[in-house]
């Protein structure tokens, strides 16, 4: 083993590409991405906005259980979903499901779980998304797996592996950077850090220079990006992808996000911040930037955002109305898809309830 | 050396696990084996002795020290078409891997309405009787059988561990496979392409007219023992090896007992909110009126597994389970 950790460390400050005032900031060590990723990066933040906000609604309305908003965290999960192939696994964490709707997850089919019923929702093998993990960090040694099977098959797959500034406390963290590492495995591992895990400060979290930083004790590079900056983040992911595609391993990157609503609707935010620190990410607005940007480069004129727009709202309507009827979870389903085939005491449990809702049916 | 359709041969357990997972490893370029210590050293009972050397690193390969890291990259593998069988070096050192077991490996299918299963086997060298110092000896069955969608095996023969263990492989679900450390080195005749029960199948081991012994995993030679020992004193005690905690033969051991009309549960782990205390649940609510007496159980006490110098008291032996079927009523008859 070799004592240098240097090709290890994070940049000293989170790599910023196009700067809050919209100016490209003139990175040497990044290439600002091409015009036309740029310009579908825009349209992807618009609908990603539209979507967060119509299912904040749909919550309010009772027509979802719950939603965990990535409001204010749109630039990083449109990344995520853009530096992909289809070749490529993203492993979603319950607040990414606009990264999911990035790989083509139907969005209703995407917060099914979230509307009340008993199951992920969406087929993971249609767009390699993993079904969304709850308890934290579970999710990233699975990643590791995938990555490491297709790698055994000479596939050039690439996985996603997402999660939170809490979730980096987590033992499967650890584990997980240290498989990939010691395997090699592609895999991206890619921390939001939107400096709260519901009401937990970064500071009660960690007390690491960066989340960037944890990456060194296991050989794993790290690397800190603004996650508010659309471009940035798909220069850094995208190089971390091209890198583990090629067989440099893993990489981890830290996004510098900040979560602009309460962690779900049942969490009251303002028992522990304040509405100043809110207000001042306003102005670091990841859509507001990017469009900023475009307009001044003469990329985007009113016109064609008027159809970003539009696009946003036939999904937001799409949304709308796959979560308008109430699921009826059926109580028979209950015994499905425990086992291959069912224990014969399953089967006993099962005609129990048959039975009771046979009896139920002639009541009516 | 490689099986023929009606090879014989003397196996240890050990050996007999070892056979099987090279036997998987040769008939599915999916299966894959890994855990701590697996490979050069061919785990710390060598039961995957010479896998790597024969299969390569890709196939059987040491991993990190990391139990929840091990059952979660397997998780992964599974999910993308690989057939990973892991070790957990001992019983108790499996915990740190709880959290993926119960919250993935387990519901995995069922969260995913049956498109992504996961078709893995966790390894388990389990329960007491080795002289095992702390943490070596748990009995650790319970929490895995309580936790649906999981199968839970524990064999007692060198047949069924082979037999049992490429079922396992085999199968699309998960299982957790629970290996008598004590009976490693027991050895027998094993039939290696011999036809026997599935997974969910228990066995009559020996007939019996006047009790039921129901056992598995590391009590059912102590059940067979206590069998030859009753029968020279006149008592005809029929043995049942479950072979599988889940799923539950209830037919088999419904029957058996039905048959005898008394029964004794004898198993190591702790008796409070166990395995033994089902058993002894699901017999009654099925065979109460077949029964002649209250079924007993012989478990291990409920403390933490004793030191080696004491194990003896915590494990049930022969005299015990022969106490037992003595306190079964034979008044009455
Ligand atoms: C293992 C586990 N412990 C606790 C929880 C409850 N919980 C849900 S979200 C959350 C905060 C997570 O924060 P972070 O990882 O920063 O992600 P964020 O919610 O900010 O996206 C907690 C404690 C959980 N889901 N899983």
């Amino acid at each position: 083993m070799t004592g240098d950790a240097h090709h290890l460390l994070p940049s000293p400050e989170p790599v910023t590409l196009i700067g809050v005032d919209g100016q490209a900031t003139g990175d040497p060590g990044h290439a600002v991405p091409d015009d036309t990723e740029l310009v579908r990066g825009l349209a992807a933040l618009i609908t990603a906005r539209r979507l967060n906000d119509q299912a904040y609604a749909l919550v309010r309305q009772g027509r979802l259980a719950v939603y965990p908003s990535s409001h204010g965290q749109e630039a990083c999960q449109v990344a995520a979903a853009q530096v992909l192939t289809g070749d490529d696994w993203l492993f979603p964490t319950y607040r990414d499901t606009v990264a999911a709707v990035g790989r083509g997850v139907d969005p209703v089919e995407a917060l099914t779980l979230l509307k009340g019923d008993w199951h992920c929702g969406y087929d993971p093998y249609d767009h390699k998304v993993a079904p969304h993990a709850t308890p934290l960090a579970t999710q990233l040694p699975h990643a590791v797996g995938v990555a490491h099977a297709a790698r055994l098959r000479g596939e050039p797959t690439v996985v996603m592996a997402m999660c939170g500034d809490g979730g980096t406390s987590e033992g499967d963290f650890h584990e997980a950077l240290n498989f990939a590492a010691v395997l090699k495995a592609p895999v991206v591992f890619f921390v939001q850090n939107n400096e709260y895990a519901i009401s937990v400060p970064l500071a009660r979290q960690t007390a690491a220079p960066s989340l960037a930083h944890k990456g060194i004790g296991y050989g794993v590079p790290g690397e800190r990006v603004d996650g508010n900056d659309l471009a940035a983040l798909l220069a850094v992911l995208g190089a971390a992808v091209e890198r583990a595609r090629a067989g440099g391993g893993p990489q981890l990157i830290e996004a510098h996000t900040y979560r602009m609503q309460a962690h779900t609707n049942a969490d009251d935010a303002t028992r522990y911040r304040k509405d100043d620190e809110v207000a001042a990410w306003v102005e670091r607005d990841p859509i507001t930037r990017l469009e900023r940007h475009l307009r001044e480069r003469g990329l985007v004129d009113d016109e064609q955002l008027a159809g970003f727009a539009a696009t946003a709202e036939q999904l937001a309507a799409h949304v709308r109305d796959g979560l308008h009827r109430d699921i009826e979870p059926d109580p028979a389903k209950l015994f499905d898809h425990i086992y291959a085939e069912p224990t014969p005491q399953l089967r006993e449990q099962a005609a129990l309830v048959a039975d009771e809702l046979d009896r139920e049916g002639a009541l009516r | 050396m490689t099986a023929t359709a009606t090879e014989h041969v003397k196996l240890t357990m050990a050996q007999a696990l070892n056979r099987a997972l090279r036997d998987s490893l040769a008939a599915d370029p999916t299966v894959v084996v890994f855990g701590e210590d697996v490979g050069a050293l061919g785990g710390v009972f060598r039961i995957t002795d010479g896998l790597t050397a024969e299969f390569g690193e890709d196939r059987c390969f040491d991993t990190p020290l990391a139990e929840s890291g091990i059952v979660g990259v397997a998780v992964g593998m599974a999910m993308n078409g690989l057939r990973p069988v892991v070790e957990m070096q001992f019983d108790a050192f499996a915990y740190p891997a709880f959290e993926q077991i119960v919250s993935h490996v387990a519901k995995m299918r069922n969260r995913t309405r049956g498109r992504v299963t996961l078709p893995m086997v966790i390894r388990i060298p389990y329960a007491g009787g080795i002289g095992g110092v702390e943490h070596h000896c748990d009995s650790s069955e319970a929490y895995y059988a309580h936790t649906p969608g999981l199968h839970v095996v524990a064999p007692a023969t060198p047949a069924d561990a082979y037999a049992l263990l490429r079922e396992a492989i085999a199968s699309p679900d998960p299982v957790v496979f629970l290996e008598p450390k004590k009976l490693y080195w027991s050895k027998e005749e094993v039939e290696l392409a011999a036809p026997v029960p599935g997974i969910g199948r228990a066995v009559v081991r020996r007939e019996g007219t006047d009790a039921t012994l129901i056992a598995y995993g590391p009590t059912v030679p102590v059940a067979l023992e206590a069998a030859a020992v009753a029968a020279q004193e006149g008592r005809s005690l029929q043995v049942v090896d479950l072979r599988s905690i889940v799923p539950f033969d209830d037919e088999t051991v419904c029957a058996a007992v039905r048959s005898t009309g008394r029964a004794v549960v004898v198993a190591e782990s702790s008796g409070f909110a166990s395995v033994s205390s089902e058993i002894v649940a699901r017999v009654t609510e099925r065979c109460f009126h077949s029964l002649h007496a209250p079924i007993r159980r012989v478990t291990g006490f409920d403390i933490p597994y004793p030191p080696p110098k004491l194990e003896h008291f915590q494990l049930p032996g022969v005299d015990r389970v022969l106490d037992a079927v003595d306190d079964l009523q034979w008044e009455d008859r």
